[in-house]
């Protein structure tokens, strides 16, 4: 091969592999992006039913509850204008508690339950996770709203 | 008034940067010997300033003076000794400061131990080194200064329970040791963009330091992981957190270099692109600090933070890289090559690797800031599954793998089909026999992709080992560089074996247990006996007690603890393992069910697991062979016994 053929080859195997990259990760990102939704969201039908998403909102006080003798725990969540009702088989993060904020990872279903995989609460008590945050801070919005 | 000696002594030696940063650089573009000899005694001076500076906020915590904010902040009087030292470095402040010293002790290490590097060199790489600390000082007192004083106080609020472990004692340095190291292949960089020289004696000045700040940050994100397994609580040894893949990021662009940096200095070829990705490692080390440090994104690591010091990290990351991709878009074309070389060589091998490493950066940077990207155009609120970064960074690593192979054997400039396969069908034949005997053995089933992984694994192992082999030399005689890529690699392979064997492999069960409950995994017997009450120094504990036994003999007791610490009144978990080279077996409390004795609890069954850090290992071992390479330091010698010898010449 003379220096121009290879430094064509070169050129053209260097195209195919970033497209190829390029396509992998395209495909890779679509099928993998989780969206975050509120429970407002989730009456409005805004939230796809069966694909992976987060959720997040205040755990409802009172809402915890565990049948006995049975790992599955249930809890509401709320925004203060909707609430969604959150089903879990699993053991919940050391720092969750009622009245906090959480973020569940998981699929909405046909009924309107949320079946989580996951589910994530403030792991210091100085922190938390900005979406927690944000969902808390237009909880406290509401709040003042109505007590306006 | 030692904490006020300790921020006096940082302003000296924030003076000392600026000097350091100024004057040298200024002397050696005016040729200036005067000036350029500043440089040395400037690095020596920040040095001892910052580590004053910091012994002082050791002695602080040690001592527990509580009327440092950050002191009340971080620890408490109950808190273990170790943990004391420890928590200096535990919060934004302190850390910090840590990145500082590390950062001026690299300067002191080039300026003692690189005599052979011409004066305007030096003072040059110095100079940037200084530039960089002028940057971290300046954020250091302006706007996270750990010796602020308020009223005193009766006692601290303690250090977060997570951090209180050994391995996170270490963790943060060695991962800041491989950051910052980084900043010694960027000064060497610029150095060379400045002056427009980048020869093969500059890859072979810059090659040992790229090596350690390379196996530093790999023992860092190793202990990280490890860390992650045993101490968060649920047994995940890498979750493609935005943190876990900011220090994964430089790494994959520092192995990317340490390769190119091969074919500059053997082959003059791959300057600029060399150059480019010294800059990218530093850059993405900081990229890291900004990501850990302004909590924009949701990670395990985002403790409690600040944007403003986000903002301030964003501001020198941006003059960094704008300031040095000016430089280079100035030099590049200075920096080109003549050489030349055909499809198969082992130049193509590295360049492959080189792209394959690039892309996996590329990738997994896109995937690190989409959430924040798609924040920022209120796309929607978004995360990026860890299944994103598997699908691709799986199939790249076969690619690479292959490629690994193939570079061991290939000559440079050129090289035949006819010799290659001479040398490669017999490590393919036992990579094979391997990876189809091996799960025989001790899988519990036969699986395609675990034969995928172990036949790459082997691939690897047996074509660096069969290589060193042919080269028929005495192990004593074999050069620094040789073993440690031997080992380097081999470790590679280890962990691919840990990582393939345990996410393949893996059982892990939440179950709901009571006194007596018995549970079987694979060929284990877990039964639960009950939770008792126990004390610690500065927390209040269940202890979970869990016999485990095979064919009814006894393996272990693991007791497994649910810690509630005092000050922070903070509930953590406190794994019980098993450890074991071929599987740990690994126990974690859940929470109480009811009143009647019952708890949640996680089992675990985790194959080969230990693999996957013992292979980091004998990558850090194998990169400390390659950095202290006796050839290195033999060209040292020669050089300076004939600059003596000049010498003598021009006196008599």
């Amino acid at each position: 091969m003379k220096a121009r053929q290879r430094r064509i080859l070169f050129v053209a195997l260097a195209v195919i592999a970033v497209g190829l990259a390029a396509a992998l990760i395209t495909v890779a990102l679509r099928s993998n992006l989780n969206y975050f939704y509120t429970p407002t969201q989730i009456i409005a039908g805004e939230a796809p039913v069966g694909e992976l998403m987060r959720i997040g909102g205040m755990v409802e006080k009172g809402s915890l509850n565990r049948k006995d003798g049975e790992l599955a725990v249930q809890f509401t969540v709320t925004d203060t204008k909707a609430q969604t009702i959150v089903r879990y088989n699993g053991i919940l993060p050391d720092l969750f508690k009622e009245g906090q904020g959480t973020v569940a990872k998981g699929r909405l279903q046909k009924d309107g339950i949320f079946l989580a995989e996951e589910v994530l609460a403030k792991h210091d008590e100085k922190y938390i996770p900005p979406e927690i945050a944000d969902t808390m801070k237009a909880i406290q919005d509401a709040k003042q709203e109505k007590a306006q | 008034m030692i904490p006020e000696i300790g921020h006096f002594s940082l302003i000296l030696a924030f003076v000392m940067a600026l000097i350091l940063g100024v004057l040298p650089m200024y002397g050696a573009a005016r040729n200036n010997a005067n000036y350029m000899a500043l440089a040395k005694p400037a690095v020596v001076a920040q040095w001892i300033f910052v580590a004053i500076s910091f012994a002082c906020l050791v002695y602080a915590f040690v001592t527990n003076d509580f009327s440092v904010k950050y002191v009340v902040l971080t620890s408490n009087s109950a808190l273990p000794l170790v943990y004391k030292v420890s928590a200096v470095w535990g919060a934004h402040e302190g850390s910090l400061l840590l990145w500082v010293l590390i950062l001026s002790t690299w300067a002191l290490a080039i300026a003692m131990f690189s005599r052979s590097i011409p004066a305007v060199m030096l003072s040059r790489i110095l100079s940037v080194m200084g530039l960089i600390a002028v940057g971290f000082l300046l954020f250091v007192l302006m706007t996270s200064n750990p010796f602020d004083r308020i009223p005193m106080q009766a006692d601290g609020r303690d250090l977060n329970p997570l951090l209180q472990d050994f391995g996170l004692a270490i963790h943060p340095p060695m991962l800041y040791m491989g950051y910052v190291g980084f900043s010694v292949a960027f000064a060497f960089a610029v150095a060379a963009m400045i002056s427009g020289k980048l020869d093969a004696a500059w890859a072979r000045w810059s090659r040992p330091w790229t090596n350690i700040a390379w196996v530093f940050l790999t023992i860092g994100i190793a202990l990280g992981s490890w860390w992650a397994y045993y101490e968060l609580g649920w047994g995940g040894w890498w979750f493609w957190d935005p943190v876990e893949n900011a220090s994964l990021l430089p790494w994959l662009v520092g192995t990317a270099l340490m390769h190119s940096l091969i074919v500059t200095e053997k082959r003059g070829m791959f300057k600029a692109w060399t150059i480019l990705l010294a800059i990218s490692a530093f850059s993405l080390s900081l990229l890291g600090t900004f990501l850990v440090r302004s909590g924009v994104l949701t990670s395990v690591h985002a403790f409690a933070s600040d944007p403003e010091r986000g903002l301030f990290i964003l501001i020198f990351l941006i003059l960094v890289v704008g300031s040095s991709l000016t430089l280079f878009s100035m030099r590049a074309a200075k920096l080109s090559s003549t050489a030349k070389f055909e499809t198969l060589s082992k130049e193509t091998a590295l360049l492959s690797n080189n792209i394959i490493l690039v892309v996996m950066t590329a990738a997994v940077l896109l995937g690190t800031l989409f959430p924040l990207i798609s924040d920022a155009l209120a796309i929607g609120k978004i995360s990026v599954g860890p299944p994103y970064f598997n699908m691709i960074m799986v199939p790249l690593a076969v690619v690479l793998v292959i490629v690994m192979g193939f570079g061991f054997v290939l000559r440079w400039k050129s090289d035949r089909w006819s010799r290659l396969q001479g040398k490669l069908w017999l490590p393919l034949i036992f990579a094979l026999v391997a990876a189809t005997i091996l799960p025989l053995i001790y899988a519990p089933s036969f699986d395609g992709l675990s034969f995928m992984g172990l036949l790459m694994a082997a691939w690897v192992a047996f074509t660096a080992l069969m290589w060193v082999l042919r080269l028929k030399r005495s192990p004593f005689k074999m050069s620094g560089t040789t073993w440690g890529a031997m080992l380097a690699h081999i470790g590679l392979a280890i962990t691919f074996t840990g990582i393939t064997l345990v996410s393949i492999y893996n059982v892990e069960e939440d179950i709901r247990v009571e006194k007596g409950t018995s549970y079987k995994v694979n060929e284990y017997l877990f039964t639960f006996e009950g939770v008792t009450e126990v004390e610690g120094p500065n927390y209040t504990a269940y202890q979970g007690k869990v016999k485990i036994t095979e064919n009814g003999k006894l393996v272990t007791v693991l007791q497994p603890e649910k810690r509630i610490y005092r000050v922070q009144t903070m509930p953590m978990t406190e794994a019980g393992i098993d450890a074991g080279i071929f599987r740990d077996l690994f126990v974690a409390l859940g929470e109480p069910l009811g009143d009647k004795g019952a708890w949640s609890l996680r089992i675990q069954y985790k194959p080969f697991i230990r693999w996957i850090w013992l292979g980091a290992i004998f990558m850090g071992i194998g990169g400390l062979f390659a950095a202290f390479d006796r050839r290195y330091r033999r060209l040292n010698r020669r050089k300076r016994k004939s600059t003596v010898t000049t010498m003598k010449g021009v006196q008599t």
